[in-house]
């Protein structure tokens, strides 16, 4: 065999089988959840069986799903918006007229995500509880935007930083204004890297369990508190679980999928440059 | 720019507030966690909900979840909820802290002399009852019937750890993956401390002396946890730092098990065909013991509790009684089959020929609870109440590090004694940082 043949081939099956690795747990997970509780338990495990769909229609029957992803869809979109739009100018700011603290500024915004979440329970609840946004949607979107905020700001501050300053100064030359500068020129310009920035945040926030099971209660919960009414501490619940987790990640696995060339296109935006 | 930015804010704010107004009027908020009795009373609260024009708003979560949840929600006033599922072991210490309305004022017709003793002072602080039980559970031990005939043993009534030992070394064939001494490994105070607190206390130990002093390196502890690492170590299954209940329940339910000291609760699951390969090959006798039977059974009750914090405290009430009275339980076995009726907490359940009949382990079940006595839960008297857990807020802390301990002595990463070394001495700073002697 060629040298670079085997060399292609040996990439492929690593490949595959990262990929294959990786994807095990949700294939696992979509398995059990056609099993019954007692064969989902079954050691060894049972890879042939006879399918049911007891368990989807347990888990309709037991929670309203559509109340639960409404909640997530508003939330995660509500609060990526909201990111972006302060993020934008912000990391404008930084990529395009950086200051002497603006690398300080970057890696003390970093830091914020460095502490523990359980660390400021208390201070935020009780924060919640005197604005009155416990189980609140924008109580929700405000916390999750404020949590990802600076990962979006370092993500743009990173693609603006691609685009080349002499088409905005070209802009600014022919008398375009800050506003229409950012509008017309760099988010046109920089847009994979603002989808994908938004992707991200916005799976961060469909994922994000553990504000959102402290801070709701029924009104604003989202599928994260949808997944773990179904766990319990004592008897068999693995597939009701898998079945209810299937139900929640499909939504952002299906539009995860769909702009899934968006998102390589954005993750490697600039990497050729 | 700025006006459009505060129009899309404020689009952001309606959408995001909208189903708020729902949540007006009598609308009760409970929260319970996922066990099958509460899925019950789940499907059956439309009744109450049509006979008083209230509705239920459920928040179900799973038990450690729930628990942060609520404490801190109760602990900052929040006022989330009007209705918690909450264990004996949280009742008296949140009562304590003046967290929970005392509800012994559910009136003459709740019929509290019904309720069985033990559970009721298990819930009560001061004399004041600050929870009422939904469902009562203690442990005792599952063995096969079919391989202890063919091994040609006979259970006793009551067995000691010690013959548990000799039957478990018959009985185990690991070329068949079939184990004698399938017990809880998982660490937690929960977990793995649930089934070695009362065999501690079955091996005549305690967890502090009359002057709170911790007791982890005694003679009692080391002779309890060298047994336990002996016995899981030669007759466990493989893997077992990973077992806590669910794990074991499968292992038993699916054969691999011959014996396996949980809770009562798990008896109408292991009975039931639909669920378990050994409904018909399992028998009943109590938890082993010792040097004593003193708080060699554990004793937990998920009970209702309401917050001091809820405006409907009324409303609430009303839903609590109705959930843990003589008429629920009834309820439940005309709708739901008597096996699946809420065990352990009123005597008329066990005086009923219907359940008899339909639940053959209820005997053993009432005595199991009947004797387990959080008042005199060892062989030397000690300041706590509580047979598996000190309740005391300081030992959800306490136990789970103790139990992090005993698991890394089961999986040989320390021996016994360096495992009740650290143990003792994490124990002893945390109470002292807690300011015991109190």
């Amino acid at each position: 065999m060629h040298p670079r043949t085997r060399e292609k081939l040996i990439l492929t099956v690593v490949g595959w089988f990262a990929a294959g690795l990786i994807f095990f747990p949700i294939f696992w997970m979509v398995l059990t959840s056609f099993k019954t509780e007692v064969e989902a338990v079954a050691t060894p495990p049972k890879l042939f069986f006879t399918p049911t769909l007891e368990n989807y229609i347990t888990v309709r029957e037991r929670a309203d799903y559509v109340h639960f992803a409404i909640n997530s869809i508003v939330i995660s979109v509500g609060a990526t918006l909201l990111a972006t739009l302060i993020a934008v100018p912000a990391a404008y700011a930084m990529a395009f007229f950086p200051g002497k603290r603006t690398k300080d500024l970057l890696l003390w915004m970093l830091s914020t995500k460095m502490m523990p979440a359980v660390g400021v329970l208390i201070p935020i609840y009780l924060l919640f509880r005197d604005t009155g946004a416990i189980d609140t949607r924008w109580g929700l979107i405000v916390v999750y935007t404020l949590m990802n905020l600076p990962i979006v700001v370092w993500m743009l501050y990173t693609f603006f930083k691609e685009v080349p300053k002499d088409i905005l100064e070209a802009g600014r030359m022919d008398g375009a204004k800050p506003k229409q500068e950012v509008w017309m020129l760099l988010l046109p310009l920089s847009l994979p890297g603002i989808a994908s920035t938004a992707l991200l945040s916005i799976i961060l926030c469909w994922n994000e369990a553990f504000w959102s099971l402290n801070l709701t209660t029924s009104q604003a919960a989202p599928l994260t508190t949808f997944i773990a009414s179904f766990s319990a501490p004592e008897g068999l619940f693995w597939a009701k679980l898998s079945a209810a987790s299937t139900i929640a990640i499909a939504p952002i696995l299906v539009f995860g999928w769909m702009s899934q060339r968006q998102l390589v296109r954005g993750l490697t935006f600039g990497a050729v440059k | 720019m700025q006006l459009r930015q505060l129009t899309l804010l404020s689009a952001v704010s309606w959408i995001a507030g909208t189903g708020l107004a729902l949540s007006q009027g009598q609308t009760l908020t409970i929260a319970t966690v996922n066990n099958a009795d509460m899925i019950i009373m789940q499907r059956l609260a439309p009744k109450w909900e049509q006979a008083t024009g209230n509705k239920l708003n459920w928040v179900v979560l799973e038990e450690n979840v729930l628990r942060q949840r609520a404490t801190t929600d109760i602990a900052t006033k929040g006022g989330q909820f009007d209705i918690i599922t909450i264990g004996s072991y949280e009742a008296p210490i949140w009562g304590k802290q003046n967290w929970l309305l005392p509800v012994d004022d559910l009136g003459a017709d709740y019929d509290y002399a019904d309720i069985i003793p033990s559970v009721k002072n298990g819930l009560s602080f001061n004399g004041k009852l600050y929870a009422v039980p939904f469902y009562a559970e203690s442990s005792f031990t599952f063995y096969r019937k079919d391989l202890f005939e063919q091994a040609g043993i006979k259970m006793p009534d009551k067995p000691t750890y010690d013959q548990i030992a000799e039957y478990a070394a018959k009985l185990t064939d690991k070329s068949k993956e079939q184990y004698g001494f399938c017990q809880r490994g998982k660490p937690g105070w929960g977990e793995n401390m649930a089934f070695i607190g009362p065999m501690v206390n079955a091996f005549g130990g305690r967890w502090f002396n009359e002057k709170w002093e911790p007791q982890l390196t005694t003679e009692p502890w080391k002779n309890a946890v060298n047994y336990y690492v002996k016995n899981m170590k030669e007759y466990g299954p493989p893997g077992a730092t990973a077992n806590g209940h669910n794990e074991n329940r499968a292992l038993f339910a699916t054969g691999h098990c011959a014996m396996w000291v949980d809770a009562t609760s798990a008896a109408g699951y292991i009975y039931n065909p639909k669920e378990s390969q050994v409904a018909d090959k399992t028998a009943f006798t109590a938890a082993p013991m010792q040097v004593t039977s003193n708080g060699s059974g554990w004793f937990w009750a998920w009970s209702l509790g309401i917050p001091a914090s809820t405006k409907k405290a009324d409303a609430a009430k009303s839903f609590v009684k109705w959930a843990t009275s003589k008429e629920y339980v009834t309820l439940v076995g005309n709708e739901a089959g008597w096996v699946a009726a809420p065990p352990g907490t009123r005597k008329s359940t066990y005086d009923n020929p219907e359940y008899q009949k339909a639940a053959p382990f209820a005997k053993v079940v009432y005595e199991s609870i009947v004797n387990a006595d959080l008042t005199k839960p060892t062989k030397d008297p000690v300041p706590y109440i509580g047979i598996q857990y000190v309740a005391i807020p300081e030992f959800q802390g306490i136990g789970t590090a103790v139990g992090q301990q005993i698991a890394a002595a089961l999986a040989g990463q320390v021996t016994v004694e360096q495992a009740l070394e650290t143990a003792q001495r994490s124990t002893e700073r945390t109470m002292k940082q807690a300011g015991y002697p109190k």
